[in-house]
């Protein structure tokens, strides 16, 4: 059952093949329109186009002179700053191409993506990066230069490896004047199938790979979104994802290069909230996680209003589940209702989004996880129109879109324009189209196991589409797996539905080839605390909090509750949850238990915690285990407890009747 | 790390001060170096916070000589110690809690403020612009300090680690060329410790500000201080670098015991 290609695939503009084309084109047509915003020492300051697009030229010749050439890999890492934005067109106008890197990743890991990618020069944030740089400099030997943004602390480096962003501009300036032609020049040898951009996959399984991708995957991807949501050159984006996920690349850089708005970026990771209040985003990309963050800071807020407000606020959000959506998507409600709304607009759901940030907001949307279907509702309940995409970073993250008016909770929706998407006969998704990756960076075997006879890629997720043509997914296809009576055990699915308790951080569900299906949990440290400290109850920390019997019974709610839940689907009543237990420790990416994007790496947890399985799967009531844990400082340390086990209740069959 | 220590800046000789009947400092000599962290340590009551006190001004010693950069002073009260260059910090933290982080800092601006208040009220023309100008410095401490996210958030709704960096911020406000801290990492946890050790480090490797302070954790004391001055009882019973204190058998018997670390 495939679909087709939808007849307004997005076509790239001639003469307009590239993004440092598209750049110019910007810094020509609208030079003096904001195209980057930077908050400063408490103040927004703004780059136009006209302006980026001069430091683009200056950073690129100084590249040049620094001996960057056509085809070189330069490492970009650290949070969204502008010049590491322009850092990536800079290399791009040169032919070169810009790598990646999340800026919380340990040396470690960095190494390797940076030995993988034979990196030649790197363009860093600030002191922190640079050391983590030089810690591992000696196993690099093709990194070159180290160019830093942010000069503090950086007085005493005398390494002639290091430079400032500041004196590479300094010289680029000159050699710009001095050499017009150069830029326009290499801008003219650029191709739009040339690899625009290296972004390495998370490794949930593995070592990470380099995907490259070409000027055309991205434009094409980028132009797409844009015109799905008919976004203009007047939207406002706050950029406060990870450079190196697909997501931001494609958001606060393909889509704004494509339409030609505006990125800002926050004067730090703890500010995101207050920024996002003062920017106010006309259009908003965030992961689930961000969404719940956000709703739950709302309950806490109104858990010390006033009892006026609390119950105001209660009438309405009831109001709101009852036809607030219906509204939103323009279908037909009864006039009291519509009015009763109404008045709840002005009173609780108006200055609600106000508070969030996000009264501005046209668009936004969720991927990377899947979102509890109650976060859902709340968001469009009270008027804000988050819809969900699907995609990895070998689509560039553009797959499905959910059109306006067509949104369910449980699909991604339908295939975006110009994507052909089919679902293979095991069940897997596959896709087609220009925004496809080029390569995986010197892994041909790799590439070519990616793509099908007819040039399909294997996206390895597994779903359907169902009867309306919108896409369900049901797991990673290789996840998917069988219990020992042959039913299908869909560990994400049970995760998925685990973690939407706010009580419940992670999950990892086990039962491929075993009886029945078990589960691990990590609590949420601040929700779980919250609770305990209304209750009195008294803990020294997450390993005390995780083994009390009553955060226990608590858990055991929860996991009963989704237990109850997949009883009503013959499909997964086989994968109901027999017993669990509260891990000792908090799942960390450090200790390589997640991947940076935070997935969980399954089959790494369940060998390094085999003695916890072992003991789910032999009825035992407790285990000891010792656990070794790595510090942020580096050091390591033991974590040992006495891990409880807990039987759940489960639920006989019984598959929901649809009126 | 390449920090320059340079001549005395402050000399203190012969000090001693009592109130009444109890004598708080006795003969008391020991200086400071331009660029240096200079630590003093002591058990509880043993004088340093008075040591503190007379070097700010606000006690006068009955004897003794304080000289601060080639001057001799005899009394002198803390407002002229802060134009003088020397700001500080208090064991209680001082702050005006009903007030932003932001006003917070901006009262270290004060002295340096040159309109009177009948032109700041009119907040115009100079007046206006010199405000502008104190207010960048301000943000550029809130940079320094990395306490941005907080700026606007009454001081007495923040945790106490926090508050202790404000308050630094706020003697930084007043770009002091002397700062001294009476016990900065008191209360604190590890991880705000080591987050206050680097901002005191910071301070003094790029602002080039030189510091004096009390500290109770010895770690920390050992860690970051260039010299270390030891009082018992209101008498200097040892001074020198960190590895020269430590071993020294009266210090040890006095105050570090058999617990030195």
């Amino acid at each position: 059952m495939a679909e087709g290609a939808k007849p307004h695939a997005p076509a790239i503009i001639p003469g307009l093949e590239t993004f440092p084309r598209m750049l110019r084109h910007h810094a020509r047509v609208r030079a003096d329109r904001p195209a980057i915003r930077e908050k400063e020492y408490g103040i927004w300051q703004t780059y136009t186009w006209g302006e980026c697009y001069a430091q683009v030229r200056a950073l690129a010749c100084g590249l040049a002179e620094a001996g960057f050439r056509r085809g070189d890999r330069l490492a970009i890492v650290g949070d969204n700053r502008p010049r590491l934005y322009l850092a990536v067109a800079a290399a791009q106008c040169l032919g070169g191409i810009p790598v990646l890197l999340y800026q919380d990743a340990i040396a470690e890991e960095m190494a390797y993506v940076l030995q993988d990618a034979e990196v030649k020069m790197a363009v860093v944030e600030d002191q922190e990066q640079v050391d983590k740089l030089l810690e591992i400099l000696d196993r690099l030997p093709s990194l070159e230069r180290i160019f830093y943004d942010d000069p503090r602390g950086m007085r005493h480096y005398t390494l002639p490896v290091l430079q400032g962003l500041d004196e590479l501009l300094e010289a680029g300036r000159i050699h710009d004047r001095n050499q017009p032609d150069f830029v326009d020049e290499e801008i003219e040898k650029g191709e739009s199938d040339d690899v625009s951009v290296m972004l390495y996959t998370s490794g949930t399984t593995g070592k990470p790979k380099g995907v490259c991708q070409t000027h055309r995957a991205f434009l094409f991807a980028g132009m797409g979104g844009v015109q799905f949501d008919r976004l203009t050159d007047k939207e406002e984006v706050l950029s406060y994802l990870p450079m190196a996920w697909v997501g931001d690349h494609l958001f606060s850089y393909a889509q704004a290069y494509a339409a030609g708005f505006t990125i800002n970026c926050p004067e730090s990771s703890e500010t995101v909230m207050t920024d996002l209040r003062e920017i106010g985003p006309t259009y908003y990309f965030a992961p689930p996680r961000v969404f719940e963050n956000l709703r739950t800071q709302v309950w806490i807020r109104m858990e010390d209003a006033g009892r006026l407000k609390q119950a105001m606020f209660r009438h309405f959000m009831k109001v709101a589940e009852r036809c607030g959506i219906q509204i939103l998507e323009g279908r037909p409600v009864p006039l009291l209702q519509r009015l009763h709304y109404a008045l709840g607009e002005i009173l609780v759901y108006g200055p609600l989004r106000n508070v969030l940030g996000l009264s501005r907001l046209r668009v936004a949307y969720t991927a990377g996880a899947a979102i509890g279907p109650d976060l859902f509702r709340f968001y469009r309940s009270i008027g804000i129109n988050l819809k969900q995409l699907y995609g990895q970073t070998e689509t560039c993250a553009y797959v499905c879109l959910q059109p306006d008016g067509e949104v369910k909770l449980d699909s991604v929706g339908k295939p975006a324009p110009g994507v052909e998407v089919k679902i293979a006969d095991n069940g897997e998704i596959r896709v087609r189209g220009p925004m496809l990756l080029k390569a995986y960076y010197k892994r041909p075997q790799d590439t070519a196991e990616a793509f099908d006879e007819e040039g399909y890629f294997m996206t390895g997720d597994a779903g359907f589409f169902d009867e309306d043509g919108h896409l369900k997914i049901i797991d990673r296809a290789k996840d998917v797996g069988r219990l020992k009576d042959g039913s299908m055990f869909a560990p994400n699915f049970i995760e998925n539905k685990l973690k939407f308790f706010p009580l419940i951080k992670e999950a990892v569900a086990f039962g491929h080839d075993r009886p029945y299906v078990t589960a691990f949990i990590n609590i949420d440290l601040e929700a779980v605390g919250n609770w305990a400290e209304r209750r009195g109850l008294a803990y020294s920390g997450y390993t005390d909090l995780a083994q009390q019997p009553a955060v226990y019974d608590l858990i055991q709610q929860c996991v009963e509750e989704v237990n109850e839940d997949l009883s009503h689907d013959p499909q997964m009543n086989g994968s109901q949850i027999r017993r669990f237990l509260i891990l000792h420790k908090e799942l960390d990416a450090d200790d390589e238990e997640l991947t940076r994007t935070r997935k969980v790496r399954r089959r790494f947890i369940s060998e390094k915690y085999a003695v916890l399985v072992e003991a789910l799967y032999a009825g035992k009531d407790s285990q000891y285990i010792e656990t070794a844990v790595k510090y942020e400082d580096g050091r390591t340390g033991k974590i040992a407890a006495d891990v409880r086990i807990r039987d759940a209740k489960v639920f006989p069959s019984s598959p929901r009747v649809h009126a | 790390m390449a920090r320059v220590i340079g001549d005395v800046i402050l000399d203190l000789q012969n000090i001693s001060l009592s109130f009444g009947g109890v004598k708080a400092l006795t003969n008391i000599s020991f200086d400071v170096r331009e660029g240096e962290i200079r630590a003093i340590i002591g058990p509880n009551g043993a004088g340093k916070s008075s040591m503190l006190n007379v070097i700010n001004g606000v006690y006068h010693p009955q004897q003794g000589r304080i000289v601060f950069r080639g001057q001799e002073r005899r009394r002198m009260n803390p407002h002229e110690a802060a134009a003088q260059g020397i700001a500080r910090t208090f064991q209680n933290i001082a702050l005006f809690k009903g007030m932003t982080v932001l006003d917070n800092i901006m009262t270290g601006r004060n002295l340096l403020m040159r309109r009177n208040f009948l032109w700041n009220a009119l907040y115009w023309g100079p007046s206006r612009r010199e405000e502008i100008a104190h207010r960048r410095r301000v943000e550029e401490i809130i940079d320094f300090l990395e306490i941005q996210n907080i700026r606007k958030t009454p001081v007495g709704r923040l945790p106490y680690g926090l508050q202790k960096r404000v308050e630094l911020a706020r003697a930084l406000a007043a770009e002091p060329s002397l700062l001294l801290l009476d016990e900065p990492m008191a209360g604190m946890n590890v991880e705000e410790k080591q987050d206050m050790c680097r901002f005191i480090l910071d301070v003094n490797e790029q602002l080039g500000t030189t510091i004096v302070l009390i500290e109770h954790d010895m770690g920390v004391v050992m860690d970051i201080s260039d010299r270390v001055v030891v009082l018992d009882y209101g008498r200097k019973i040892g001074d020198g670098s960190p590895d020269e204190v430590r071993n020294d058998p009266v210090v040890i018997e006095a105050y570090l015991g058999g617990a030195a670390h």
